[in-house]
Formats: structure tokens, C-alpha cells, sequence
């Protein structure tokens, strides 16, 4: 019997959102980190993934974890979650968070993700919560989101 | 669907985002950047109270420059004040400000809390849930003890939205991980299990998080969870791919939830219940087949989802590992993936059948596999898949294939990424030793390990090279001729020498007879390598010349010619020089019989765990504490092996002969090198409590005490701080005991102890020389600033000291306040006419009047949070520049003199203590964190106090510890 205890506690430590150059789009910790170790993550992280081509995994060790990213065009989408979580669940699960967002913005490009930075973190926060999946359907989050919009 | 526009709404932000894109230098930004902030400034200042919408856009302006990487020290309130406004846009800016510039100010979070607690009474699900979001973001202790109490209510209420019950589940989840503590299990507990049954997939989703979370931690209580979530489970899986309609992805229905599901049932041993387990094997072979069925799209999604659903399912069964059946379908499945076209599937292969292998019911299967396994190390491109190519050969070996598995590993470990090659030399080794049918193919492949990585082979690998050999007789004759052949390359690993040099030294007679391989023939090859090695390797080849002279007599006098040169005699390095003479002395002086039982072969080692094994268990992670020791204890046995024979016996040998360096004051025995004080204290305890009281009245003067006197004996200045003075202080920043200075003629050494705010230390003198010292004296003093913090007393010295004598001073110290700067010691002497004039730092540091202080987890982040003022701490990150093993680490923390506290830090690689500085003045808390970071080798150090010279001083003094 395979006991696991520790593992199935935690799953996203971060989402980070980063350009090519290193410009950090979106960063969403669910851990506490000070400013700096956060500046030096978002460095580290810049630095795994932009060397990796596309005959790569989608998956890097990092530290005591494991990121999970996928390029869009010129974006890195990465999330930091436990070695033992399920890569493939969360690399779609950036795959359709992106598909909300293209949705949302009609067509995303990153300048809508600089202009409506706050706006994208309502777009993390109904699908991603306190470091696990909140919400998977596309339907029921673009509902909500456009419901929210209409709002003063 | 309508687009967004750009920074809709708040036109101002979006020209200011834009200026700030337009900027052509980071100058241009900061400069815009200030602009901006004085204007938001004054406009909070005016006098003309803001509307609503201004101050969300002020707020939201400040948040994008906080993005940025600027410091943000205003606007808090305001952000405070959004939160309760009544519209959603104004609200929403408000909680975002909170959520990523939160701050434990006491002062804005009552408001904070008291704005949440009107939000989740307010009934209106959208503020609610702004309101939950912002609990989950934060999770802070102060929100939990507000919130924790009522977001269960909120969670079962009947009348309460979905969107609202995924948010306070989740926020729930992190109320409890933060404090769970303060999260209580209640009647709210049986009604959240039974969620797994709401009709709404999204509540479902969310709130399986919790159960999860809760369920690790309190199995037995959440038991229901297993039948509700098999049914669940099987309804999905058995459902058409478009029933579930919203969830479904790419034609697979519900991936997530369904993975959520799995693991769920992974806290769980399979249902004792026969229906519910028959319903979730059913389950998992409906998975298994899925994956067989043709792909209702070309999608990458839609195989992705498929997959993450059946990996999952597989952990599941590799949980169980009671289903042949099913294990044996997985391991086939995965096998299947090996070659599949994408790399993630063959990574996640991989990585899957690793666990497989373990598994008595799946190892023979995962076998099979063993060539396109292999393969894979020889041909994929991210050297990760390789890495997982590499831990399955390793899983995947056992007797049958160990020298094909070994074989492969070796051959690609000639071109193998840097970054994998230590992890693959303890894997070839450990597997070498495990299934070595004969020894000799052993000692081959460890030869042929250090001649391939030599620089990656870890001392624990040519150990127990070494300890094999000794203890196994049938092996002796073949690991000298091999190790002899190996020596012949031009070019050969020092790690090399170092097992040729025991291995000869030990067994060189078992070759002596090929004259091929004669005495004197093993002899050269071993001193040619030995100008080109480091002191450690030239020290253990000194031991093997030694044992040549017992082995072979002919060699004597060659040896012995080597040993009287003056590289060896008059070598800089006492280590060396010591041995060289000791040896030469022993050749000489001792008859056949005594060399032959000083010199006998070494006995065999006890027989206990690999201590590479112990290694790899460590670089793999947790488990293996008490390996861990083992290998420490082990490693210095071994280590001190190669002269055990040598150095004991000489002692007992030429205890009348003193020699320079020999342990001129005992403390190599008393104080271990990483010197921590308990061990070497209990030794001053008795003279300490004498002394104690005496020392403790401040200001005594007895006839022997002179409180810094004046310099009587020489007239010239004290020399100023030698420059290595500061490197010797931090020498003894985590110790007590050792040797503080030594050059020709004098060694200082020191033996300390500290009690309260006093501490006592003991110097002793000794003369290396056959002349006497004259005018010897001795000064401490304290400049400066010291003056007044430091009560410093000590007793003269004797103006004489003869040759090869050694004499003794104590000093008595009074720590009257916190300081910097360590008190000075001159000496000055006469040796034949000339003045010798030295000044070093003495070692007192501030830590030295630590006394720990044991707390729990609560306490200690209590109190660190306490202590948040920026002036109170002081903060490091360096390089290491020593090795960063565990015990060495707790060690030197240990010998800072706080205490250690275990459990405290949530992550198990940081360390976390807790002391209090002991002054006369006052009494200053101090807590530290470590964080060490071995992929970067890199330290991060924080100290917190009360104080914050106390903070930096510490933190500076430990910095150059590591």
C-alpha cells in the first residue's frame, strides 16, 4: 500500500503569466512569499521554461515542485503545483483558462492582460481558488464574468 | 459575447498604463511613476472629498505601479474605504488592492474584517463571494479567527447560491490548511461529505477539494466520502460524452472532477464494502478501456483529458496494489505510451511505470519493457524524460538484468547532462553492490565509474568500494591487480589514487609477485601520481607508503628516502608533516614485530546499510533520518580507516615524542570540528561553577584580575589586527574550543565557555620552538565603543615560557550590552632578539550569550510576526561556500547557541531557531530562519530581534558561515 500523506495537501503554489522578455502579465501566489523570494521565483521560473523547445515536455522539476506551462504566441502560462499532482489536469486546466480569457477579451492578446490586469485576476479567482480548481466550465465562468461586467 | 475595450471604464488608467508602455528607460518610467504617485497623493490629501469612481481609479493605479516592482506605502485606507462602497466595480478594486498588498497592519485589518463580515451577511451572492475571495487570498490567522466560525454556516446553508458554496469551500480549504486549529469540526462536517451528491458539477468540484484535505487529515471521520465519491465517479465515467454538457471537455466528460474523484480515494485503503468496490473496479476498467477506443478528436485536449483521467486512475490502482489484474493492464497501457509520439505521454510513462515496478505484481511486466526504456536514455532530447528513463532502469533492475541495466547506465553516463550525473554514479554503484553476483564485476564497474565521472563519485561511493574489498577475501587479489591497471593511465581521477593508494597499501603484496607489478614497480606508480593530489589524497598515500614498508622490506629504504625529503619533513602542511616524520620515526625506530602489528591489515568493516544508499535516500527526500546518522558515523569511521591502523598505534608508540602540531592542548578529542558547545562544555562545567559567582560581581579585583593593564613589558606599539584576524574570529562564531592562531614558532589555543551574560575563556600559549620566549605579555583590550560594552578582566601571564611548554591565561568576560566589534589580543615576546609582535580578534561574538529557547510552531510565528518592523530584521542571501549537508548545517546552528525548533517551518528544508541574547542590560529575543535553496546553492538568512543591531550583527556573523 502507496500511503500518501503530505502530497494531496497543497496543489498551486503559483500561476505566473510571463512574456518572452521576462515581463511578468499575471502573478497569482496561493503561498505565502515576500516581495523578494517572489522576484526571484518569477526570474527562476523565466529561466526554466524560456530554454525548453517544443519537443519538450510541458512539465519542469522546480525546487521542491514541479511547473506546469504552455506557450500561447509570445505568453508562458506556468503553474506551480506538488510533484505528485496530476500534470496533464493542469496543463489543460491552463489550456482552458486560456480559452475563457480568448473568450472573454474575443480574441486575448497580451496588451488586453496589461490593460485589464484587475479584471484578469476576477478571471483567475473564478476559476482557480485558494490554490485548487473552482470552476471548470467554460459556459458557467463566461456567464458569471459577462453578469459581473454588466455590473457598475 | 462583447470584447472588453481597453482599460474600459477607467480612462485615466489606461492612458497612465500607456505612458508607462511608452517610456524608453527605466529613468523615464520611475520618473512618471513619481509623478503619478504625487499627484494620487495630493488628491487623497486635498481637501475635496473623491468620489467612488476616482478613488477605485487612484487605488487601481496604485496596484498597477505595485505590479510593476514599486513600493507602495499609501493608499491603503482608501482601498479600505472602496470596500465599502456598494457598487461592484468600486468593491471589486477594493478587495483586489487588500489581496495583493496585504499587510498585518492590526489597524486596517479590523476594518478590513468588519467590511467582509458586512459583505457575507449582505445576502447579495456577488459581494459574498468578492468577500470569500479576499479571505482565501489572504487566509491570514486574524481572518481565520474572525471567519472560521461562520463560512461553514455559509457553506451547508440551504439557501445558499452555488457560485457562493464553490467560493466558501474552497476559502474554508484555506482557512483550515493556514490554521487548522481554528477551524472546527462540527455538525457542518457530514453535510459537506454529502456536496459530493449536489447536482452542481462547479460545487462538486470545489468543494472535493476540501473533503480531500479533510479526509487526509481525519480519515476515519469522512469514511462516507469513499461510496458517495465511487458513485459519483462511475456516473461520470459512465456517461455519454455529451451528457454532462457545461463539463464536458473535448468530448471527455468531467476530467477534472473525475481526477479530483481519484484522488480522493487515494486517502483511502479500496472499500471493504464488496458492491462499492466491484462498482469502482468497474470504474477503472472502464478507464482502461477508454483509453483503447479510438479518439473522438485529433485534439490534443481531448487525449490530454482522456489521459489525465487515466494516469490518475492508475495511481489509484498502483495505490491499492491489490489488483493483479488491473496492475498488470496499467503497466501494459503505459508501455503502450513508451513510444508514443508525444513526449509527455512518454514522460509521464516513465515516470508512472517507476511505481509500477515496485509492485510484486507488476515488477515482471514493467520488465519487459526494458529495451524501449533503455532507448529512451540513449535517445530523448529533454534530458528530463532521460532522467526518467534513468530512475525506471534503476526501479526496473533486479538480479536478472542488473549487468545489462549497469552496463547501459555506465555507457551513458560517458555523455550524460551534468546535472544528472552524481544522482546516476550513486545509482550505478548501489546497484553494482545490491546484485554483484561476483565481486570482481563490482570492483570493475565502481573503477570504471570513477574513471568515467570521476569528479561526480562522492566520498560514500569509494568508501564502500574500499570497505567491500577489505571484507570480502575473494575479492582482494583482483581489486589490486585492477586498481594497479588503472593506474597506469596517464591521466587518472584522484578519487582513483585515493582507492589505489588503500587498496595497494592492503593488498599490494597480492600482486607483488608479477614482476610486472613488483613492490617498488607499485611503489613509483603510486608516488608519480602524488605531487598532482590534493593534501587529503597525499596524506592517505603517506599512510600506504607506510604500509609498504611493512608489506615489503625491500621498499624500505626508497620510502623511507621519500619520507626524509624536505617536500615531505618540512611540508607547510602539518597534516602532512606529521605523518611524514611520525612515519619515518615509526620505520625506523620499531622492529619488524611491532611494525607488523601496527601496521596489520585492516579488520573487516560491520556489516550495516550502504552508506551510498543512505546518500541517495537523502537527495531523494524524506525517510531516511535515521540512515542519515548512520552514514554520518560510518563516513567518519571509513574515513579515519586509512590511518586507524597508523595513527592510534603511533600514538601509543611515541608518546615520549613530542611533536609540534601533535595535539598540543587535547582538544583535538575534546571539540569535534564542528564544535558544538554541549559536548565540550560539560568539560569547564565544574571550573564554572566555581568560578561562577566570583566572575558574576562585576568590577572584582583580586590580586591576580587586572582589568586591561597597561603595557609594562614593551615599549612599542601593539601590532594592528593581523588581516586574517576576521577570518579567524568567524572561525569560532559556532564554536567554542580550537586552535585561534598558529604560525612557526606559537599556537593560541582557546577553550571557552559562556553562562548568562558572562563567559570565561582560557588561552593557552604554547612555545613550538626548542628557545624560550622572554617578555612575553599579553594585552586585551576593548576599543572603541567596546568599552562600554564589554567588561573584559585578565590575568597576566608569565614573562617566561620555555621551549615546547605551553601556558595558560584566562579571561573573564562580562557582556554588559549588545555589540559589534571583538576585543583585541596583543602579544608580544622575544624570541632570539627579535620582538614578535601579533594582534588578533579575540573570538567573542554576540551569540555567545545566547541561552535557546524552545517554542512551538503557534509561538514562534507569533512572536516572528511581532517583530515585522523592517528595522528589526536583517536579511542575507548568499552563496554557499561550503558543502550544505543537513547535520553540518545543525550543527553550526546548534554551536550559534540558539535553540533549533523541529516542525516549526511548514517547509521541512528551512530551519527555524529561537534564543535570547543574554546582556546586563537587557535581555534581546532573536529568531532566525535558514532557508537554504540546493538547486541554486544558495542561502537565504532572516534574524529578527528586538534589537536591530542585535538583528544585523547576527545575521552577519552567521552569513559567513555557510
Amino acid at each position: 500500500m502507496h500511503i500518501r500523506l503530505h502530497t494531496l495537501n497543497q496543489s498551486i503554489r503559483f500561476i505566473l503569466i510571463q512574456n518572452r522578455a521576462g515581463k511578468t502579465r499575471l502573478a497569482k501566489w496561493y503561498m505565502q512569499f515576500d516581495d523578494d523570494e517572489k522576484q526571484k521565483l518569477i526570474e527562476e521560473v523565466h529561466a526554466v521554461v524560456t530554454v525548453r523547445d517544443a519537443k519538450h515536455t510541458n512539465f519542469v522539476e522546480f525546487r521542491n515542485f514541479k511547473i506546469i506551462y504552455r506557450r500561447y504566441a509570445g505568453l508562458y502560462f506556468c503553474i506551480c503545483v506538488d510533484v505528485t499532482d496530476n500534470n496533464l489536469a493542469y496543463l489543460e486546466g491552463i489550456h482552458n483558462f486560456v480559452e475563457v480569457l480568448n473568450e472573454y477579451f474575443h480574441n486575448v492578446c497580451e496588451l488586453d492582460l496589461v490593460f485589464n490586469f484587475y479584471k484578469v485576476y476576477t478571471v483567475v479567482d473564478e476559476m482557480f481558488l485558494a490554490g485548487e480548481i473552482r470552476e471548470t466550465s467554460q459556459t458557467k465562468v463566461l456567464k458569471q464574468l459577462l453578469m459581473l461586467q454588466s455590473l457598475e | 459575447m462583447p470584447a472588453v475595450s481597453k482599460g474600459d471604464g477607467m480612462r485615466g488608467l489606461a492612458v497612465f498604463i500607456s505612458d508607462i508602455r511608452n517610456c524608453k528607460s527605466k529613468e523615464a518610467e520611475i520618473k512618471r511613476i513619481n509623478k503619478e504617485l504625487a499627484n494620487i497623493r495630493s488628491k487623497f490629501k486635498g481637501d475635496k472629498a473623491l468620489d467612488g469612481y476616482s478613488k477605485k481609479k487612484y487605488v487601481c493605479k496604485l496596484l498597477f505601479i505595485f505590479l510593476l516592482g514599486h513600493d507602495i506605502d499609501f493608499g491603503h485606507m482608501e482601498a479600505v474605504n472602496l470596500l465599502s462602497s456598494n457598487k461592484y466595480t468600486e468593491k471589486q478594486i477594493g478587495y483586489l488592492f487588500i489581496s495583493v498588498l496585504v499587510n498585518s497592519n492590526s489597524e486596517l485589518i479590523r476594518l478590513i474584517n468588519n467590511a467582509i463580515k458586512n459583505d457575507l451577511s449582505s445576502r447579495n451572492p456577488t459581494f459574498m463571494c468578492l468577500a470569500l475571495h479576499c479571505i482565501a487570498n489572504v487566509g491570514s490567522r486574524e481572518m481565520a479567527e474572525a471567519f472560521a466560525g461562520e463560512i461553514p454556516r455559509i457553506l451547508v446553508a440551504g439557501d445558499t447560491m452555488d457560485s457562493v458554496k464553490q467560493s466558501a469551500a474552497l476559502c474554508l480549504l484555506r482557512l483550515y490548511k493556514a490554521s487548522p486549529d481554528l477551524v472546527l469540526m462540527g455538525e457542518w462536517t457530514s453535510r459537506v461529505v454529502h456536496l459530493l451528491n449536489d447536482q452542481h458539477m462547479g460545487v462538486v468540484t470545489a468543494a472535493i477539494s476540501l473533503i480531500t484535505c479533510l479526509s487526509s487529515k481525519n480519515p476515519d471521520e469522512f469514511k462516507t466520502c469513499v461510496s458517495l465519491a465511487v458513485s459519483r465517479l462511475s456516473r461520470i465515467v459512465s456517461s455519454a460524452s455529451t451528457d454532462l454538457q457545461d463539463y464536458t471537455y473535448y468530448f471527455v466528460p468531467a476530467p477534472w472532477l473525475s481526477c479530483k474523484l481519484l484522488r480522493l480515494l487515494q486517502c483511502y485503503p479500496p472499500p471493504e464494502d464488496g458492491a462499492v468496490k466491484g462498482r469502482l473496479v468497474e470504474c477503472l476498467e472502464t478507464i482502461l478501456n477508454k483509453a483503447q477506443e479510438p479518439p473522438k478528436s485529433k485534439k490534443v485536449q481531448h487525449s490530454n483529458a482522456k489521459n489525465a483521467i487515466l494516469f490518475e486512475a492508475i495511481s489509484l490502482i498502483i495505490h491499492y496494489d491489490s489488483e493483479p489484474n488491473l496492475l498488470v493492464r496499467a503497466c501494459n497501457q503505459l508501455g503502450q505510451f513508451l513510444q508514443h509520439r508525444e513526449t509527455n505521454l512518454r514522460y509521464l510513462a516513465l515516470e508512472s511505470m517507476c511505481t509500477l515496478a515496485s509492485s510484486e505484481f507488476s515488477h515482471e511486466a514493467v520488465k519487459t519493457h526494458i529495451e524501449t526504456v533503455i532507448n529512451a536514455l540513449k535517445t530523448e532530447r529533454d534530458v528530463s524524460v532521460r532522467q526518467r528513463a534513468a530512475d525506471l532502469l534503476y526501479a526496473m533492475c533486479d538480479r536478472s538484468n542488473a549487468k545489462q541495466i549497469v552496463a547501459e547506465m555506465l555507457s551513458y553516463l560517458e555523455t550524460a547532462d551534468y546535472s544528472i550525473r552524481e544522482e546516476m554514479v550513486l545509482k550505478v554503484a548501489i546497484l553494482a553492490e545490491k546484485y554483484a553476483v561476483d565481486y570482481s564485476w563490482y570492483v570493475d564497474t565502481i573503477l570504471n565509474l570513477i574513471r568515467i565521472a570521476g569528479d561526480y563519485v562522492s566520498e560514500e561511493v569509494w568508501y564502500r568500494v574500499i570497505q567491500i574489498v577489505i571484507n570480502r577475501d575473494d575479492v582482494q587479489g583482483y581489486a589490486a591487480k585492477t586498481v594497479f591497471e588503472a593506474l597506469q593511465a596517464p591521466a587518472c581521477h584522484e578519487n582513483m589514487v585515493k582507492v589505489g593508494g588503500y587498496i595497494l597499501g592492503e593488498f599490494g603484496n597480492l600482486i607483488a609477485g608479477d614482476p610486472r607489478s613488483s613492490p617498488l614497480v607499485q611503489f613509483n606508480l603510486l608516488h608519480s601520481k602524488f605531487h598532482l593530489c590534493s593534501v587529503p589524497t597525499r596524506a592517505l598515500l603517506l599512510s600506504a607508503y607506510i604500509k609498504f614498508i611493512n608489506l615489503f622490506p625491500e621498499t624500505k629504504a626508497t620510502i623511507q628516502e621519500v619520507l626524509r625529503s624536505d617536500s615531505q619533513i618540512r611540508n607547510s602542511d602539518v597534516e602532512l608533516q606529521q605523518r611524514a616524520v611520525e612515519y619515518l620515526k615509526l620505520s625506523s625506530i620499531a622492529s619488524t614485530d611491532v611494525l607488523a602489528t601496527v601496521l596489520e591489515e585492516m579488520p573487516p568493516f560491520p556489516e550495516r546499510e550502504s552508506s551510498i544508499l543512505a546518500k541517495l535516500k537523502k537527495k531523494k527526500g524524506p525517510g531516511a533520518v535515521s540512515v542519515e546518522l548512520e552514514d554520518g558515523k560510518e563516513r567518519g569511521e571509513l574515513n579515519g580507516g586509512g590511518d586507524r591502523g597508523g595513527d592510534a598505534a603511533i600514538a601509543a608508540s611515541n608518546a615520549s615524542t613530542p611533536s609540534p602540531s601533535a595535539d598540543l592542548l587535547g582538544l583535538r578529542s575534546a571539540a569535534p570540528v564542528s564544535g558544538t558547545a554541549p559536548s565540550a562544555g560539560s568539560l569547564l562545567v565544574d571550573v564554572f561553577s566555581e568560578a561562577g559567582p566570583a566572575a558574576s560581581s562585576a568590577g572584582v579585583n583580586d590580586d591576580g584580575f587586572l582589568s586591561s593593564a597597561p603595557p609594562s613589558a614593551a615599549s612599542e606599539d601593539p601590532a594592528p589586527p593581523l588581516p586574517e584576524s576576521d577570518e579567524l574570529l568567524n572561525k569560532f562564531v559556532c564554536k567554542n574550543n580550537g586552535v585561534l592562531f598558529e604560525n612557526q614558532l606559537l599556537q593560541i589555543g582557546i577553550k571557552s565557555e559562556y553562562r548568562q551574560n558572562l563567559g570565561r575563556m582560557y588561552l593557552f600559549y604554547g612555545n613550538k620552538t626548542s628557545v624560550q620566549f622572554v617578555s612575553f605579555s599579553t594585552i586585551v583590550s576593548c576599543p572603541g565603543e567596546l568599552q562600554s560594552q564589554l567588561n573584559v578582566q585578565t590575568k597576566t601571564v608569565e614573562p617566561l615560557v620555555e621551549g615546547g611548554a605551553q601556558v595558560q591565561q584566562v579571561i573573564n568576560i562580562e557582556c554588559l550590552t549588545d555589540f559589534i566589534d571583538a576585543p583585541l589580543l596583543n602579544i608580544k615576546f622575544r624570541y632570539g632578539g627579535a620582538l614578535q609582535n601579533i594582534s588578533l580578534k579575540l573570538p567573542v561574538t554576540i551569540n555567545k550569550f545566547f541561552q535557546p529557547t524552545e517554542m512551538a510552531a503557534a509561538d514562534f510565528f507569533q512572536r516572528w510576526k511581532q517583530l515585522s518592523q523592517p528595522q528589526q530584521e536583517a536579511q542575507k542571501i548568499f552563496k554557499a561556500s561550503h558543502g550544505m549537508d543537513t547535520e553540518v548545517l545543525k550543527a553550526k546552528l546548534l554551536g550559534l547557541g540558539t535553540a533549533l525548533l523541529e516542525n516549526v517551518d511548514p517547509n521541512p528544508e528551512n530551519y527555524v531557531c529561537a534564543g535570547v541574547i543574554q546582556t546586563k542590560a537587557q535581555q534581546v529575543g532573536c529568531l532566525l530562519r535558514l532557508e537554504p535553496n540546493a538547486q541554486a546553492q544558495m542561502y537565504r538568512l532572516t534574524l529578527r530581534s528586538s534589537k536591530d543591531t542585535v538583528s544585523q550583527r547576527v545575521c552577519d556573523l552567521l552569513a559567513e558561515q555557510f
